[in-house]
This record gives C-alpha cells, sequence and structure tokens, in this order.
C-alpha cells in the first residue's frame, strides 16, 4: 500500500470514529430512553455496582408494560389531548397574525419595515424566565390560572416575534414583481393581498406553523407557572412532574413518554431545520 | 376620469393594519409584562394579595446579602460560559466531520439533531435517570472499564451536579450551533477556499487561517443564541436537581422561581429575574453590531 | 390620444435622485426606448409611469389625463411586461392571461373567448392547460406578452424583456416584438441597456445616464449627431474614439470625435476626398471575422497616449503590421466636435 493510500485510509477512519462519537454523544440519552422504556423492572432496577449485570442491553425479553401503564393508567393521553388544543389555537393566533404582520414590514413599509422587523425579532430574545412572574400576577388578575387559556394567551409572545421575522424574510427570498403584475392587471392593493400573495407565501407558512408546533411542544416554563392541577396539563409539563408519585419515579413509563414525544417532533424537525437556521443566522450568512 | 385612489390601494393604510395585531401583541404581553418586571423588583407585591407598595431598594439589598442567591449568580455566570466553551468546540468540530460526506449521514445527521428536537423537559428528566444515583449507567460503565473505584453522586454533590447541568445543556445546544456553523460554511465562497488550496495551505492551514475568520460571524450568532438559552432555561436545572443538594446548584432563573412562585414573593422574584438583563442586554447590543457588520459587508460585495 | 407627457419628473430615495427633473413626450403609437447604463433611473421612470412608485415631483399625463400620485396602477390604462415575466406560478396558461380579465369583472363566456383569440395570435393556444414552469424562456414571454395584450390597454410598459432570453433566441424574439408592435399599433415604452436592441426597436430613443435623459431621438440621430460626450460613447461598439489633439484650427478646448468605422487607412479614400489625415501607430490588430479592430494612437498632436480603435470591415484587405506607423484618415463629415468642459457638442 502506498503512502497517500494510508494517509487517505487513516483520514477516512478518523473521519467516521468523530461521527461515532457526535452520534453517540448525541444519541445515547435516546438509545437509554429505549431501553428503558422496554425492560422488565427486575433487569431496570439493579444497582449499577452490580458489574455482572450489563445495563446496555436486554438481560430480559422486552415488555410493554411501561407503555400500558403509559397509556392505561396516567393522564398521559389526556395531556396529549391538552398539548394539541393548545398547539392548535396558538398555530391559529400566530398565523393570522404573524403572518399579516411579516408581509406588511416586507413589502408595506418601506424603509421602516427592516428595523420594525428587528425590533419585534428582539423581544423573542426576552425570555420567559424574566417574564413569568409578572405573567404570574396577570393570569391571576384575569382569572386564568390553571387553564389552557393562560397558554393559548402567552404562548403567542413567543411565536409571534419569531414568525413575523421569519415571513418578512421568507417574502425577501420571493420577487416582489407578481405582486405588482397582479396591480397592473387590475387589482388594488388589497386584492392583491388577498388573492395573489396567499399561495406565495404557503412555504412561508408551512414553516411558521411547524415553528410553532414544536415551541407549543417544548415549552415548560410557562406551563410550569400557570398550570398546577394534572389534569390540565401539556406532555411537557406533567411527563417530569407528575408521572413521578411522590418518591417513586415509574422509570420505565417516563422514558416511553419522553420518546414517544420526541420521535415525531424530531422528524418535523429534520424537516424544517433549514428553514429555522435561515432565521436564526439571516444577516450574518446571506445567500 | 380614470379612477382614483381608495383605502384598498394605499399601502401605508393596509401596512398598518396589517401590523397592529403583532405591535399590539408584543407591546401589551411582551412590552407591558417587561416593565412590570422592573416595577415589580421595586415592590412588595405578593402573589396572595392585591396590594402593592413599594419597596424600593428593598429587593435588591435583601438579594444581594443573600449567600443562596451571590451562589445561583455564580452558578449561572459559571454555568452559561461553560457551556458556551464546550458548544464552541464541540460545534467546529462536529461541523468540520459533517461537512464531509460519508456513508449514513442522513441517519447520522438526524441522530444530532434530536437533542435540539426533544423537549428541554423530557430531555432532562432522561438525563436525571442517566445521572441517577443507584442506577446510573454512567457509573457502571466507569467502574466496568476500570476507570472509577470509588461511587460519583452526580446529582447529589455539588460539583458534580454543575458539571452535569454543564454537560446537558451543551448536549442540548451543540447541535444548532452545529447546523448554524455548517450553513455558515456553505456560505463561505468556494473560490476563497480554493484560492488557499492552489496557493498551497494544507488542512490546518486552511482552517484557522481562512475558514475560522470568516466563520467567525456565525459562531457569534451560535454563541449569542447559546447564551440566550443556557442564562435564561429553567427546565434543565429545575428538574435535574431543583436547585439542591441545599441550594448550592440553583441558577437565576430557578432561584427566581422558588422565591417568586412557590414562595409567593413576587417583588424578589422579580428582582431576581432582572439580573438577567446584563446577559441579554450585552447579547442584543453584539446582535445588533454583527448584523451591522453583515450589511455593510453585503454592501461591498 | 394616448401618448404619455412626463413633465419634470422627479424621484428621490433617500439621498439618491434616481429620476432628476425628465421631460419626455412620448407620442401615441410609439415604440419609446429608455436606453441607459444600469443604475441611470430608466427602470424608476418606467415604473413611475406604471404607478409602482410614487414620484417624488413632477407629473405624468396618459392619455391626456393626469395620472401621478392619486391614480392606481390598476386604473391607468397600461400593461407591464417585467423582466422575468412575472407570471402567476400556480396558474395555468389560460388562468394567467384571463387574471387581467377577471379582475374587470367580465363574464366567464367572453373571457374564455378573449383568451383564446390572443393566444391564437401568439401562437400559444397548444399551451393554454401548462403551468409556466413547463414552459421555456421564449414561451414564457410570449405567454407574458399575451397576458400583457389581452386587456386592450393604451400603454405597454416593458423592463428589458429580452434580457432573460439565451443569445440565439433574442433575434427571434425582437423581431416578433417589432412586428407585433407594428401591427396592434399600441404606444410602447420599453427599457434596455442593451443599444442594439434599442437601435434595432426604437422608432426613438431616449438616452438616460444618472437620472436625466440626454437626448432623445431616433436611432440614426442618436448615433450620427449625439448629443455630449456621453451618448457619443454609450451607443455604438466600440464607441467614438474622443481626442483632444489641441489643434490650432479648433476653438480651444475642443475634443475631436469619430466613429471607429470611419476611421481607415488612408489609401481606402479617393484622392482627392475631403479627409482629415492622422499618422496612427499600430500597437495590435484584432481579428474578429466580419472586421478587424485596430488599437493604437495619433502620433501628431497632443493626444499621443489615448487609445484610439479603428473598426476595419473585411472588404479592407490590406496588411496591417503591428507596431509600424501608418497613415489613417476620417472623412471630414464625419468628424464630430465637443466641449471638452461640458462633454456637450459643438457645431463647427
Amino acid at each position: 500500500m502506498t503512502r497517500a493510500a494510508l494517509r487517505r485510509l487513516t483520514r477516512r477512519a478518523a473521519l467516521y470514529a468523530a461521527a461515532l462519537g457526535f452520534i453517540g454523544f448525541a444519541g445515547f440519552p435516546f438509545y437509554w430512553m429505549l431501553v428503558t422504556a422496554f425492560k422488565q423492572n427486575r433487569d431496570l432496577y439493579v444497582g449499577a455496582s452490580d458489574l455482572s449485570h450489563v445495563p446496555w442491553i436486554f438481560n430480559d425479553p422486552p415488555t410493554l408494560e411501561h407503555v400500558k401503564l403509559l397509556f392505561g393508567q396516567t393522564d398521559f393521553p389526556h395531556w396529549v389531548l391538552n398539548t394539541l388544543f393548545v398547539v392548535a389555537a396558538v398555530v391559529i393566533i400566530t398565523v393570522a397574525v404573524a403572518v399579516p404582520a411579516g408581509y406588511s414590514l416586507a413589502r408595506l413599509a418601506g424603509r421602516w419595515g427592516e428595523r420594525l422587523g428587528m425590533g419585534i425579532f428582539f423581544t423573542y430574545l426576552i425570555p420567559p424566565t424574566l417574564l413569568f412572574v409578572p405573567f404570574a400576577r396577570l393570569v391571576s388578575l384575569l382569572g386564568l390560572q390553571n387553564s389552557l387559556a393562560s397558554l393559548v394567551l402567552i404562548y403567542p409572545t413567543m411565536t409571534i416575534p419569531f414568525c413575523t421575522w421569519l415571513v418578512m424574510g421568507f417574502l425577501r427570498s420571493v420577487p416582489w414583481e407578481i405582486e405588482e403584475q397582479a396591480m397592473i392587471d387590475g387589482y388594488s392593493r388589497l386584492a392583491v393581498i388577498v388573492k395573489v400573495a396567499p399561495r406565495l407565501i404557503v412555504p412561508g407558512i408551512l414553516t411558521v406553523i411547524v415553528f410553532t408546533f414544536t415551541l407549543v411542544m417544548q415549552e415548560f416554563v410557562y406551563a410550569l407557572t400557570f398550570i398546577s392541577s394534572v389534569d390540565k396539563m401539556t406532555v411537557s409539563l406533567g411527563v417530569p412532574i407528575a408521572l413521578v408519585r411522590g418518591d417513586v419515579y415509574h422509570w420505565g413509563a417516563l422514558m416511553a413518554a419522553a420518546l414517544f414525544t420526541s420521535i415525531p417532533l424530531a422528524i418535523v424537525y429534520n424537516v424544517f431545520i433549514d428553514r429555522f437556521i435561515q432565521g436564526f443566522t439571516m444577516g450574518a450568512v446571506k445567500g | 376620469m380614470m379612477e382614483r385612489r381608495t383605502f384598498a390601494d394605499r399601502e401605508d393604510v393596509l401596512g398598518a393594519v396589517m401590523l397592529a395585531p403583532a405591535l399590539a401583541y408584543v407591546i401589551v404581553l411582551v412590552g407591558v409584562p417587561f416593565v412590570l418586571a422592573i416595577v415589580l423588583s421595586f415592590s412588595n407585591a405578593t402573589a396572595g394579595s392585591l396590594s402593592f407598595g413599594w419597596a424600593g431598594l428593598g429587593n435588591y439589598a435583601a438579594i444581594l446579602g443573600d449567600p443562596i442567591f451571590l451562589r445561583a449568580l455564580r452558578n449561572s455566570a459559571v454555568v452559561t460560559v461553560g457551556t458556551q466553551l464546550l458548544v464552541v468546540i464541540l460545534a467546529t468540530a462536529a461541523a468540520q466531520v459533517f461537512r464531509a460526506t460519508f456513508r449514513g449521514k442522513r441517519f447520522a445527521r438526524f441522530v444530532l439533531l434530536l437533542p435540539w428536537a426533544v423537549p428541554v423537559s423530557l430531555a432532562a428528566i432522561a438525563w436525571t435517570w442517566i445521572f441517577d444515583s443507584t442506577f446510573s449507567v454512567i457509573n457502571w460503565t466507569l467502574k466496568a472499564s476500570g476507570l472509577l473505584h470509588g461511587w460519583l453522586y452526580w446529582l447529589g454533590d455539588p460539583g458534580l451536579a454543575l458539571t452535569a447541568i454543564i454537560i446537558v445543556q451543551a448536549w442540548r445546544i451543540f447541535p444548532f450551533a452545529t447546523v448554524i456553523v455548517l450553513a455558515g460554511l456553505a456560505s463561505i465562497p468556494q473560490e476563497i477556499v480554493e484560492a488557499a488550496v492552489v496557493d498551497g495551505a494544507g488542512f490546518w492551514r486552511r482552517l484557522f487561517q481562512v475558514e475560522l475568520p470568516l466563520l467567525l460571524p456565525v459562531v457569534a450568532v451560535a454563541v449569542l443564541f447559546g447564551v440566550v438559552y443556557t442564562a435564561t432555561d429553567l427546565g434543565v436545572v429545575y428538574i435535574l436537581t431543583g436547585g439542591g443538594p441545599a441550594n448550592t446548584t440553583h441558577v437565576l432563573p430557578t432561584l427566581a422561581f422558588q422565591r417568586g412562585i412557590l414562595g409567593a414573593d413576587l417583588g424578589q422574584g422579580a428582582a431576581i429575574a432582572v439580573f438577567l438583563l446584563p446577559f441579554l442586554i450585552v447579547v442584543a447590543v453584539a446582535m445588533l453590531r454583527l448584523a451591522r457588520r453583515a450589511e455593510v459587508g453585503g454592501a461591498a460585495r | 390620444m394616448a401618448g404619455v407627457d412626463i413633465r419634470n419628473l422627479r424621484k428621490q430615495f433617500g439621498d439618491l435622485c434616481a429620476v432628476d427633473g425628465v421631460n419626455l413626450s412620448i407620442r401615441e403609437g410609439e415604440f419609446l426606448v429608455l436606453l441607459g447604463p444600469s443604475g441611470c433611473g430608466k427602470t424608476t421612470l418606467l415604473r413611475m409611469i406604471a404607478g409602482l412608485e410614487r414620484p417624488t415631483g413632477g407629473e405624468i399625463h396618459i392619455a391626456g389625463e393626469r395620472v401621478d400620485g392619486d391614480v392606481p396602477p390598476r386604473a391607468r390604462g397600461i400593461a407591464m411586461v417585467f423582466q422575468s415575466y412575472a407570471l402567476y406560478p400556480h396558474r395555468t396558461v389560460f388562468q394567467n392571461i384571463a387574471f387581467p380579465l377577471e379582475a374587470s369583472r367580465l363574464p366567464r363566456t367572453q373571457i374564455a373567448e378573449k383568451v383564446q383569440r390572443a393566444a391564437d395570435m401568439f401562437g400559444i393556444s397548444r399551451y393554454l392547460d401548462r403551468y409556466p414552469r413547463q414552459l421555456s424562456g421564449g414561451e414564457r414571454q410570449r405567454v407574458a406578452l399575451c397576458r400583457a395584450l389581452v386587456r386592450d390597454p393604451k400603454v405597454f410598459l416593458l423592463d428589458e424583456p429580452l434580457a432573460n432570453l439565451d443569445a440565439k433566441l433574442r433575434n427571434t424574439a425582437r423581431d416578433e416584438l417589432k412586428r407585433f408592435q407594428r401591427q396592434i399599433r399600441t404606444t410602447t415604452v420599453l427599457v434596455t441597456h442593451d443599444q442594439v436592441e434599442a437601435m434595432g426597436l426604437g422608432d426613438r430613443i431616449a438616452i438616460m445616464d444618472r437620472g436625466k435623459v440626454r437626448q432623445v431621438g431616433t436611432p440614426e440621430e442618436v448615433y450620427e449627431d449625439p448629443v455630449d460626450t456621453f451618448v457619443a460613447t454609450f451607443v455604438g461598439q466600440p464607441p467614438m474614439n474622443l481626442l483632444d489633439l489641441g489643434d490650432p484650427a479648433l476653438p480651444p478646448r475642443t475634443l475631436l470625435g469619430f466613429r471607429p468605422e470611419h476611421f481607415l487607412p488612408r489609401s481606402v479614400f479617393q484622392p482627392d476626398e475631403d479627409v482629415r489625415a492622422f499618422r496612427f501607430s499600430v500597437r495590435r490588430v484584432e481579428y474578429l471575422g466580419s472586421d478587424r479592430y485596430v488599437y493604437g494612437s495619433i502620433s501628431d498632436g497632443a493626444a499621443t497616449d489615448t487609445t484610439v480603435i479603428a473598426k476595419l470591415p473585411a472588404t479592407i484587405a490590406l496588411a496591417i503590421p503591428e507596431g509600424e506607423q501608418q497613415e489613417f484618415a476620417v472623412p471630414r463629415r464625419a468628424l464630430r466636435y465637443f466641449d471638452a468642459a461640458t462633454g456637450s457638442s459643438r457645431k463647427i
């Protein structure tokens, strides 16, 4: 073997080793969820000091007992429904508010659009952890404490700024000429917005929906602050907070819940990640 | 006579009408609460009653004299900085790997993105199980491979707990940073890299003298978002340690939650949360600068 | 009458004055070309006529009615074809052409009839069910023109409609465009930066530079009698040669101008022809098939460092050795004079 070929081979090997390392680090907790969710209890609860029992593999046949517990005897299905309800409501509000706003900033506001858009985007950087104290007060003043309505009211504060920015950025990549053509073809500005623009923004709207969906699925702080009864919880709150009975963690059921929630989110994310990244890096990365 | 302009033709009117709801939402439900957060921090408001009185700097004096708060402030800084260091190293390295083509890359990318997609709270609970005092798979593996002789109480020891928190935060954020760096790599004009190769630059020279300087603005964006995500995150610490043992691992958000919501002392909770502001202002200013630089650079091209 | 009158029109973008006091009268039925380098304000001017930009000052009259300010694009009786053709991507060719008619709330049967007739005229009836992405560049252009025509506009506005076509198609498309305009006789304004296109299409050409119209005239007028050095060098390929020879026979600070195709070896002219002769040091000769370009400088007079180009047609087979001095000449009737300070032309 020549020297160059040997070098190429070691490079290749190093590349695969590094890739394997990164996937190992990123994927390890998910593997652990998978193993835990389907292990029998006597296989699961063996102290780590017992070196003869290898925790990485199924020492006993896998079982569906934790999954059955999760769906049959916990509030998990209820939380899924709650989450879907909140997702639907927040998606509707976000699309109805952020899409026109993004359009307005990109197409109608003129020289001010860019700056105003930047300003709105910056409110996305104000974190829930700074706002939950005043929100706690506001929500109780409105009598919305411990209700899903509080989440529907507050979540758009996170989705609207980012989605307005996303739509604005998306429209920058859509040429104006089609809309101008419609104005020349005999339509008013309003008619163009109603008849022509929606078809042009469809991919942008889709991104908004997906972003809103993932954000609502992930939100924890506001849910923790506003919701106290178990039957009102969302998945991301209920699983870590309410699947724990006193001091007893049902680790199998917990990990099953985490796994089932993560998989659909991960798939959606994979499809849309590039669009989100465009939103995050706009300005720093052009082209 | 030709038809004149009507309401439906006026861009300024339509623009204002379409922007109004978003602007109203942002002002009423972000702007006002933001101001309220600062106002509350100077008050003695409690969750139980609607009474509201000025406490002046009382809340600040109280927390600045409180060792638990000072510990939380330090923890916030340590976790934020430590996480970003880890993230930058991991992300630039991972980006170098993932820009190459190799077998199974699509699957690898899917796995790489998992930590970013999963809800924070669910990831945190999984890590709680991984760091469990009795069943920790990490301890088993370390012992089985002969690296560990005693026992690591991951979430029971303040130093180890902070390490665990940094590991989880870095795990959660580095995929996002990797993708941003990859986007940055893709946007480097191929001619520049090729020119460097033609000029005889090897891999390391190309990396350090050509690519990294060009990547700097992009890495900065990743770091800025990373700072916001770690400094303001409540979920990881809340679920992993709950601030324990003995209030040694609190960060500002968890302490604010404990005092403001669980302890019903809104004034003090708000005051603690307000200490996040310097972090955020630094980030916001840095982002504005970057955006302007990118604009100037873009105009020059 | 359906001409366009533009009076002292201005458009300011922040600090930049894109259109700076333009006066222009476009006659009914005329094909006028706005020609200029990129950034000269020609597209902004067109967009103001269309109503897509609001003027900062001045007036626009279409068919005798004032439209600047308060008349929206839809009410101006204009049609416009964009460089990208701006076809609605989600609509078929039929629906694209029908779209302007739907705006005027015509009955369906009448729309179908009109679309069919217009499509026949452009030979695109076969494509009516296709989507724009399924068409070639030339077909898209025809669809765009067809859609513009179907409304019976008073004025056609075309923004670089040929720029997106490849070089092979461009000649045919130009010919089609001109024939079609002759046939319907609708006032047409076309914007381009391509002088060949402008010369070939325009009844008259308006040449713009830095927001101002420099000259309006027939292709022949702007080519033969440019009003200033900008027009002289912008129109014509290679550009007109301009020399400051310091000739005592001319008023001081006068530039002498002549076209490369008029600058030929002395031996080509009759001995008694009224020519101005030059000693020409030949630096380099470019063989281009139908022509030869000869680069060099004039060695008598004060302008020895100005590059002068001669364009010799293939019919002149004379050998031109590089590096030698040659006797060249320009017929006196082809000489033009310009003021060196202001650039404007000077009659002598």
